[in-house]
């Protein structure tokens, strides 16, 4: 007689047994230390800490390690832990004009206060393999030239545009941005809400949207403004002691972007911004998300909807979120049996009426 | 040539003080006139002119800054500016039609023939497939379209068919009264004297009061009764067509007629 | 033995609160979409963190949980959701329907009719019934706000009109008290009448879309369809193999090579209860 397939409880064990053996790889080689990751993969902790929303480099470390470097398997560990954590209370916004600097460009600019500092960047390295990384992986030589002590304020370059008023003003604003981790998200979304979703949205995925901006889907003509990388403090206001304490420093990229405008029935011609800051050096993020906002833009600014996937909030917050993607596209593995028996039936009965048909129309 | 309804006392459709700006630029401005049944309604004018704006304030597309839209239909009198969006949607699949300019706004290109001539009954609550097919049938028979096609998609047919396509779907309610925006624009001379045939007759059976947006004089001299000039947003000549055609008064409306004549 | 380092069923009060008010909401409008802010499970999106979030906030202590996944108990997600419970929440666990208080389950409702003192838990890919005809939200929305369903029965038209019947077989939509039109996730449309008139509570949660709907006891809900065309719960006609049930349920069994293939109960509780039944 047939027995149904039994057993799901085991082989869910086994695997989960075969797993951890493949992370660890072969037991005679030194297994990977998390703050080798954190501190030798940075740029690798820095995705992970910018698409799973927490600023944790050893935790970020621990998740590449332990999902055997898949990025986004990463980010979801980073974003399931997140859920568990209280709530205390919300950090005073970082004044990124007080970054300690370790990299700050600006494209429109040959110079401007404060100077341009590459810092560690891969701009102009020669995409060579560099077989002695392998060989010894030893550092050159020399000590690193690091850069004189950056001045305590660096002005943003956009603020000497907006002098002359060639820049759309960007005012402060102290009303608390809606939190999309404890609010659904609900559509047309405004601004605030925009960049919060871009800032955990997949790299990959920004990066693809941004570059069909240039290509001409929605073009705004985009120039670098300012890309600035390094450390602000965090600071909270606690309400018992009456005053802010400061909690700590978090490394933040942060990318302004220069866009032209020609001007709309409601606004004079002058250049309009986009925006992009993220956690860790994440530069392509950043730009990238600066690229798509300025996009997302065009109804406040009277541009034309060109009907370009950038310009669709809806399109693009909906599916910019890689934990919510991967979930999805991957849940299409799990037993689907059922309606696949019903779908079975159907074409069954659909193709047996066409048989019917065919051998009437052939009587 | 137009069929008064005897039963009628009193116009269907009261339109006053109707006004939307665009900042500070005029859509339309203070446009009021009145709407009897069986009346069909032309609203002439060149592109910019605010025919556009006025018909979609007319028809609940467009929210206007001021005035009202009363409409007397079934359920008495209503102002359907100020009246909810759900029983504006209601009154846009019933009493209602609005014939786009270009048939893909109207019709759904994913939807076969039938389908898109059966969704007004079905959003009404038809669940009959058998008789709503035939409905269908009849209709595109009456649109003169070949009822052996009403299981293909509008993408597949020509542009005349498509226009005719999306007054089926918009008629087939039985409508009282049809906004139609520019509805031979985009289309061969000799398919739009067809449609405007078809649609003269399905105006004089069906009884339906319209309101008729176009550029195009020799439309107007067809269908409308009646003949609004307008020009910057605001009316500047109105009166039974052939008087305005033939006698205008406004200097516009004059030169409008003489660029026709010299076509 | 419950993971101490989390709290009672993963989630903390806070957000259990807020899910239970969007029960309660969904329950008051049956069949209507509540907007709740989903969070992160441990599990991917897709594959069930609705329906654990609204168990997670459904679960006393005393509760006895069933999951099942394509009717089975032994199915590898079905295993994993009831680990995580136990773990998390340390609740008894049962793979008989009559012995559950809360059932979770993934694209069936089981064979034994349920009761007034039952839960069942949905997990809903795609909360919105009209998604494949308009992808915006903001639209389908103020479709459900207008009830102005013509659209969905123009899909239904459609069907008819090319296959000669309606070609949805499971995801089958239905109206809820008159109101709503709903998905009831992707069930076989066999399973569509047992929702109506149901004692027990349904409810249904769409993690990744963050919506929570619901069905309260003895609700109608009726699968659309045409007067002419009316609306069929079919299945494979067949008997099942081992039970010999002729109006359960089946999932097609291929059995070698040569195309065999034999037809069983795809409610593994329900077939297995009566197979024992039989021989005692």
């Amino acid at each position: 007689m047939y027995v149904a397939v039994k057993g799901g409880e085991r082989a869910i064990d086994a695997a989960h047994d075969w797993l951890d053996r493949a992370r660890r790889g072969p037991p005679d080689q030194p297994a990977l230390d998390s703050a080798q990751i954190r501190d030798q993969l940075s740029i690798g902790t820095a995705r992970v800490m910018a698409e799973g929303s927490l600023y944790d480099p050893d935790l970020a470390a621990l998740a590449i390690k332990q999902a055997r470097g898949d990025m986004i398997e990463a980010i979801f560990l980073i974003r399931a832990y997140r859920t568990t954590l209280p709530r205390f209370g919300a950090s005073l916004p970082v004044d990124t004009a007080a970054m300690q600097v370790k990299r700050r460009i600006s494209a429109t600019f040959k110079d401007a206060p404060g100077g341009q500092i590459l810092g560690p960047t891969f701009d102009y390295t020669h995409r060579l393999l560099d077989f002695r990384l392998m060989a010894d992986g030893e550092l050159p030589a020399d000590p690193p030239a690091l850069p004189e002590a950056a001045p305590d304020q660096v002005p943003h370059i956009l603020s000497f545009l907006n002098r002359d008023g060639l820049i759309e003003d960007a005012p402060a604003d102290d009303a608390a941005p809606p939190d999309l981790t404890r609010e659904p998200l609900e559509l047309p979304a405004d601004r605030p809400l925009r960049l919060q979703a871009l800032a955990r949205g997949d790299e990959g995925f920004l990066l693809g949207l941004a570059y069909s901006t240039q290509r001409g889907y929605a073009r705004n003509h985009a120039f670098v403004g300012e890309l600035r990388i390094g450390t602000v403090a965090v600071e909270m206001d606690i309400p018992e002691l009456g005053f802010s304490i400061d909690l700590g420093e978090v490394e933040l990229t942060e990318c302004e972007t220069v866009n032209q405008f020609k001007g709309s029935k409601t606004e004079p011609a002058q250049f309009t911004r986009g925006y992009g800051l993220t956690f860790g050096q994440t530069e392509r993020k950043a730009i990238a998300m600066a690229l798509v906002d300025r996009a997302l833009r065009w109804r406040e600014l009277g541009e034309d909807d060109q009907g370009a996937p950038a310009q669709d909030q809806e399109f693009v917050l909906s599916h910019c979120d890689n934990i919510q993607a991967t979930g999805f596209l991957e849940h299409i593995k799990l037993p689907h049996y059922v309606d696949f028996q019903a779908e079975l039936e159907l074409v069954r009965r659909l193709r047996a009426g066409t048989a019917d048909a065919a051998k009437e129309a052939a009587e | 040539m137009t069929a008064f309804d005897p039963q009628m006392t009193g116009p269907i459709l009261s339109v006053s003080g109707i006004t939307k700006r665009y900042g500070a630029r005029i859509g339309c401005a203070d446009v009021s006139f009145d709407l009897w049944p069986g009346e069909v309604m032309g609203i002439v004018g060149e592109s910019g002119s605010g025919k556009s704006t006025l018909l979609g304030c007319l028809s609940g597309q467009l929210e206007p800054d001021a005035g009202q839209v009363v409409w007397r239909g079934a359920n008495g009198p209503v102002d359907t500016v100020t009246m909810a969006e759900a029983d504006r949607r209601l009154l846009g699949r019933t009493e209602w039609a609005f014939v786009h300019q270009n048939p893909r706004d109207g019709l759904r290109m994913g939807v076969s023939a039938g389908g898109n001539v059966g969704e007004r009954l079905m959003a009404t609550g038809a669940r009959d497939y058998g008789r709503i097919r035939d409905t269908a049938e009849d209709w595109l028979q009456r649109v003169e379209i070949d009822a052996r096609r009403i299981d293909d998609r509008p993408s597949q047919f020509s542009g005349g068919m498509q226009q005719r396509l999306q007054i089926a779907r918009n008629l087939v309610s039985g409508p009282k009264l049809a906004f139609m925006d520019e509805p031979t624009g985009g289309l061969d001379v000799s398919v739009q004297a067809r449609l405007l045939d078809l649609l003269r007759g399905l105006v004089r059976d069906m009884g339906l009061s319209a309101v008729l947006v176009t550029h195009d004089l020799a439309v107007v001299r067809l269908l409308a009764d009646r003949l609004m000039v307008m020009k910057d947003g605001r009316v500047v000549e109105s009166g039974l067509t052939d008087q305005v055609l033939d006698d205008p008064q406004h200097g516009y409306t004059q030169l409008l007629v003489s660029s026709v004549l010299q076509v | 033995m419950t993971d101490q380092a989390y709290n009672f069923a993963y989630l903390d009060e806070d957000t259990k609160r807020m899910i239970r008010r969007a029960i309660l909401k969904g329950l008051a409008v049956p069949g209507y979409q509540v907007p709740f802010a989903s969070r992160e499970m441990p599990m991917p999106y897709g594959w069930g963190t609705g329906g654990v979030q609204v168990t997670a906030a459904t679960l006393r202590p005393d509760d006895v949980l069933k999951v099942l996944d394509q009717g089975a108990d032994d199915t590898t997600n079905a295993v994993s959701i009831r680990k995580f419970f136990q773990r998390t929440a340390s609740v008894a666990t049962t793979e008989s329907t009559g012995g559950a208080t809360v059932i979770q389950t993934r694209h069936r409702i089981p064979e034994t009719p349920l009761t007034e003192d039952q839960i069942l838990v949905y997990q809903v890919p795609i909360p919105e019934p009209m998604r494949f005809l308009e992808p915006r939200e903001t639209e389908t929305r103020r479709i459900h706000a207008l009830a102005d369903y013509g659209l969905m029965q123009v899909r239904l038209y459609e069907d008819i009109a090319r296959h000669g019947e309606i070609a949805t077989s499971y995801a089958y939509p239905v109206e809820v008290a008159g109101r709503y039109v709903m998905d009831p996730s992707p069930i076989p449309k066999f399973d569509n009448p047992k929702m109506s008139d149901c004692p027990a509570i349904q409810l249904f949660g769409a993690g990744r879309e963050q919506r929570i709907y619901a069905v309260p006891p003895y609700t109608q809900v009726v699968s659309l369809d045409f007067d002419d065309h009316p609306f069929v719960a079919s299945k494979a006609e067949h008997e099942c193999a081992i039970c010999g049930s002729g109006d359960s349920y089946l999932d097609e069994v291929i059995t070698d090579d040569a195309g065999g293939r034999m037809f069983v109960c795809s409610d593994t509780d329900y077939c297995a209860r009566r197979a024992e039944g039989g021989a005692a």
